[in-house]
């Protein structure tokens, strides 16, 4: 018997412990921070996709009303910067980015000069007064234009527009393709999409009375910033504390280093008062990282009974002007390495190469990476399925890794290993709730009758929680992969969490508690949790990569069952037992089989920091920090199956249905797991179907420059989502979870484009790409329609 | 620094408290009501009037604040997302049945939602699911993927809320 199950919260569906403050109003982002003395910075942002910077005139700003101080990027040379990245795959060439462009801007949006005023209308205005002469210089914006001959070239270290090369092996895809009854090829382009977390970024640095400076920002990753900041502005960094309030959304676009995040430290200082800087939406559309943009050529080798042989890609990662934090590795490890999916496919050859454009950088976005892996192996079977008439199901069937063959290493790969899973329990469960059978009778029954529905498939898996720290290294990627939990009780026994993850809406505040509560078996109203702040929390990584459960939720529980190691101990003391004849459940440690009155976790805390009657050798305080390092990674799973139905007279594509299964291990709370997947498949059915960033061709003009040209998705443009899930827990870490941040995301675009391909298969379309807007879907219904009448 | 001479006094009433300030012409309402009444819980998600995050409800009406200026609010009652909580800890019903259905993530959108679906209830007592998502539609949610907003509301109509 487990005595440590008496509080069981991992698995129950918890309302959420931090609602309140955000539903009445209270939450505080940055933009809520006002300290005495505050100035603000604005940004002149350069309105060329490429051009040399001739001549930079401030003096109208600098004596503008309210101005403090007015500089261009000349006056910051050797003071701070350059922007580095923090992922750097190795051979890489890391184009040079100062802070502010000297000489030449690479794209619109890149910072020229900034204006620090008394307030933010009077550093617009001063913005507006700054003039530039700029000689133009021809841009190019298209990844697969970007590395021919004769285009421009951005960087002199980076001929061909190429920084990174990066190659994967398995098998012998040649000879697959010799064998095969047949080979196809496909050309998949996964558009270019705007984060758009709905609080835009925010940074006000202060300093302090004692020489140090605070830093307020949205970080998804308080300590990694306090790092790079510390490093690129020159600030020790034990005098630099960052703190993370409230973030309004992240989605991956908020761990990166930005100019600003460094402007803003840096002028502080210079001003000797706080400096604030906030973006608008419109400024957010040129300024903070977008995601995605990958052309990918796909050549696919099977047999006539569906069996895929061997698979082989090239992508081409738009990484816009300068290589951000992770832009290296998106493309490259986090996309081709997933590129077999869930599918056994031992002859695997894939080649990326990282490109940079003018554009704005491209970094890291909901899934990063793997939404374009699992594209990559998702249309590729789904073509297979077309090209030989099978069932997209059956096909899938055939293919997938097998429950017996976990931990699996597609292709014998030395870096990817999937942990567990069992997709053919997922496709099961999922074709149960959709109905598959009877919706594929439904839609050919009224294909007859002129209405046009599809079913759409879409396994996926991929790998969370970067890990563990010294792999990290192979792959250039300058972080470990642990994470940091400090549990400490005070003398009434309650306790407060110290965590190095960054919550941005995902509910740590109640998942941490719940996981912490199960260890501690003490009620979940007295835990607090404490996240972003520098100061307060020893060490951390942070939220990203699906990782906080994983490796964040593991380092509470491992921090957690050290203060109960301890307890014990001391418990035992009291009671006059040996420790191992002490029992502990909801809260008592007893002695079973004695009539010994148990005593109480708050009783054994307080004991511990009076300290009157230890055991030897135990010191006094009930205090842990864990830095928790993962021996492997978790590989969640999961089958999306969409059905909608397509107008062929204005190619509106309606979605009738949409089912989730996803294998994320163990839940620990259902309620939030099902959100995250909620938001992640929106996410991905935009991708699909609404969204992508435009640039002219021509000239680089951001063409989806504010919420007016760039399609969010309302309530109405997007269904219900119906989430279950099949829980084989991970066996890599103490909690069995796996990760969900992801999920929806990477699953959602194949799923939906499988459908609107379904759909439209009267038509012979055999081919569309994202986003499947009602002009592109009707322009392709008729053009096959026109083809047929020749 | 000199008083620019383009300010005007406003006078509204907010939350129930009557306020007077001074503002520029060109200042925003939902510049008013976070900079000049500290009231921070009304948001600024975008600058071209699509997120509804800065939603209140004027004279008893759901509309966006930035698209009014601070000077046309002048005699108005407002009432913010921190009015609705003002007479103590308990969430008002609409509040509280985002909570019930976790119908919010990170927040940000969330009192902007709560002021639309306040409205959405009040011209449309029984809506049907589209009813409900074409009556949010001026409100943009990036976490939610907005089916457990469409639960709350839909609670909310069955119990035959009345705001």
């Amino acid at each position: 018997m487990n005595d440590t199950t008496a509080i069981r919260h991992i698995g129950q569906p918890l309302r959420r412990r931090e609602d309140f403050k955000f539903l009445a109003g209270k939450g505080r982002y940055v933009d809520d921070v006002r300290l005495p003395g505050m100035l603000h910075m604005a940004v002149l942002r350069s309105p060329h996709a490429h051009a040399k910077i001739r001549s930079v005139d401030l003096s109208a700003a600098k004596v503008a009303p309210g101005v403090r101080l007015v500089l261009s990027g000349k006056a910051l040379v050797g003071k701070i910067g350059p922007i580095a990245p923090n992922w750097v795959i190795p051979g890489s060439k890391v184009p040079f980015r100062p802070v502010v462009a000297t000489d030449c801007v690479r794209f619109v949006g890149e910072c020229v000069a900034l204006v620090v005023a008394e307030t933010l209308a009077e550093a617009y205005d001063a913005v507006g007064m700054i003039e530039v002469e700029y000689d133009v210089l021809p841009a190019v914006i298209d990844e697969e234009v970007a590395i021919r001959e004769g285009a421009p070239q951005l960087h002199d270290n980076a001929p061909d527009n190429i920084t990174t090369i990066y190659k994967v092996r398995g098998g012998d895809y040649q000879n697959a393709a010799r064998e095969a009854d047949h080979v196809i090829g496909l050309r998949v382009v996964n558009n270019r999409l705007i984060p758009t977390c709905m609080e835009t970024r925010a940074i006000v640095a202060s300093p302090e009375p004692d020489g140090t400076l605070t830093v307020y920002i949205g970080s998804q990753v308080p300590h990694m910033h306090r790092r790079w900041i510390a490093e690129t502005v020159g600030i020790p960094e034990h005098q630099l504390r960052v703190v993370a309030p409230d973030i309004g959304g992240g989605f991956g676009a908020k761990m990166h280093l930005y100019p600003e995040d460094l402007l803003c430290p840096y002028l502080a200082r210079e001003l000797d008062a706080p400096v604030k800087w906030w973006e608008s939406r419109s400024e957010s559309h040129q300024s903070t990282s977008h995601g995605r943009a990958h052309t990918e050529n796909i050549e696919v080798a099977f047999r006539n009974d569906g069996k895929i042989l061997g698979l082989k890609v090239e992508t081409l990662g738009n990484v816009g002007a300068y290589l951000s934090n992770m832009a290296s590795g998106g493309p490259t490890v986090n996309t081709i390495n997933f590129g077999t999916g869930t599918y056994k496919i031992d002859n695997y050859e894939a080649i990326s190469r990282v490109v940079v454009t003018n554009t704005v950088p491209v970094d890291a976005y909901r899934g990063y990476g793997r939404p374009e892996g699992a594209y990559i192996a998702e249309r590729a079977i789904d073509a297979v399925a077309r090209y030989l008439k099978l069932d997209q199901v059956e096909v899938r069937r055939k293919n997938f890794v097998q429950p017996a063959e976990f931990p699996y290493r597609p292709y014998g790969s030395m870096g990817v290993m999937y942990d567990s899973g069992n997709y053919q329990g997922l496709l099961d469960k999922a074709l149960a709730a959709f109905d598959y059978d009877g919706r594929r009778s439904e839609c050919e029954a009224l294909r007859g009758s002129g209405i046009y529905r599809g079913i759409g498939v879409a396994a996926y898996t991929h790998m969370c929680g970067m890990a563990p720290s010294r792999r990290l290294a192979m792959s250039g990627f300058d972080r470990g992969g642990w994470e940091s939990a400090r549990v400490s009780i005070d003398s009434s026994g309650r306790a407060t969490i110290y965590s190095g993850s960054m919550s941005q809406g995902q509910g740590h505040i109640t998942s941490l508690s719940q996981i912490a509560a199960d260890v501690l078996q003490i009620p979940i109203e007295d835990i607090d949790i404490v996240q972003g702040d520098t100061r307060q929390v020893q060490a951390g990584h942070g939220t990203f990569n699906s990782r906080s459960m994983a490796v964040g939720g593991s380092s509470v529980h491992v921090s957690s069952q050290r203060i109960v190691a301890k307890a014990k101990k001391i418990a035992a003391g009291m009671l006059e037992v040996d420790e191992k004849d002490v029992s502990y459940s909801a809260g008592a440690f007893s002695v079973p089989g004695t009539d010994v009155a148990p005593v109480t976790f708050p009783k054994v805390a307080r004991m511990a920091y009076v300290g009157h009657k230890l055991p030897d050798g135990v010191a006094p305080g009930l205090d842990e920090t864990v830095f928790y390092d993962p021996t492997g990674m978790g590989a969640p799973s999961g089958i999306h199956l969409a059905y909608v139905e397509v107008d062929p007279e204005t190619g509106i594509v309606d979605i009738l249905d949409y089912v989730a299964v996803d294998d994320v291990g163990t839940l620990i709370n259902p309620r939030l797991a099902a959100g995250q997947i909620h938001g992640g498949v929106v996410q991905g059915i935009a991708q699909a179907l609404y969204e992508e960033v435009s640039y002219d061709p021509d000239n680089g003009q951001l063409l989806t420059g504010s919420l007016l040209d760039y399609a969010v998705p309302r309530a109405e443009h997007v269904p219900n989502i119906r989430s279950h899930f099949q829980e084989t827990p991970s066996p890599t870490n103490p909690i069995g979870v796996k990760g969900i941040g992801e999920s929806g995301s990477i699953a959602a675009p194949p799923c939906m484009v499988h459908a609107v391909l379904d759909a439209l298969s009267p038509f012979g379309i055999k081919h569309l790409d994202m986003p499947l807007t009602p002009p592109r879907v009707w322009a392709a219904i008729q053009q096959a329609r026109t083809g047929a009448s020749r | 620094m000199p008083e620019p001479d383009n300010r005007h006094v406003v006078t509204v009433e907010i939350n129930g408290a009557r306020k007077t300030v001074a503002v520029e012409a060109r200042r925003l309402l939902v510049h008013l009501i976070r900079e000049d009444l500290g009231l921070t819980g009304t948001h600024v998600g975008c600058d071209t009037s699509q997120c509804g995050a800065c939603t209140v409800e004027i004279d008893g009406q759901a509309i966006k604040s930035c698209t009014v200026l601070a000077v046309m609010a002048d005699g108005a009652s407002i009432t913010t997302i921190e009015g609705l909580t003002d007479t103590g800890a308990e969430l008002s019903p609409v509040q509280a049945a985002f909570h019930e259905h976790h119908a919010l993530q990170c927040g940000f959108c969330t009192p902007g939602m709560v002021m639309s679906v306040r409205q959405l209830l009040r011209d449309q007592p029984n809506p049907s699911e589209h009813d409900i998502r074409h009556g949010l539609a001026g409100n943009i949610c990036r976490c939610t993927g907005y089916h457990n907003i469409v639960r709350a509301v839909e609670s909310l109509a069955s119990k035959g809320y009345q705001s």
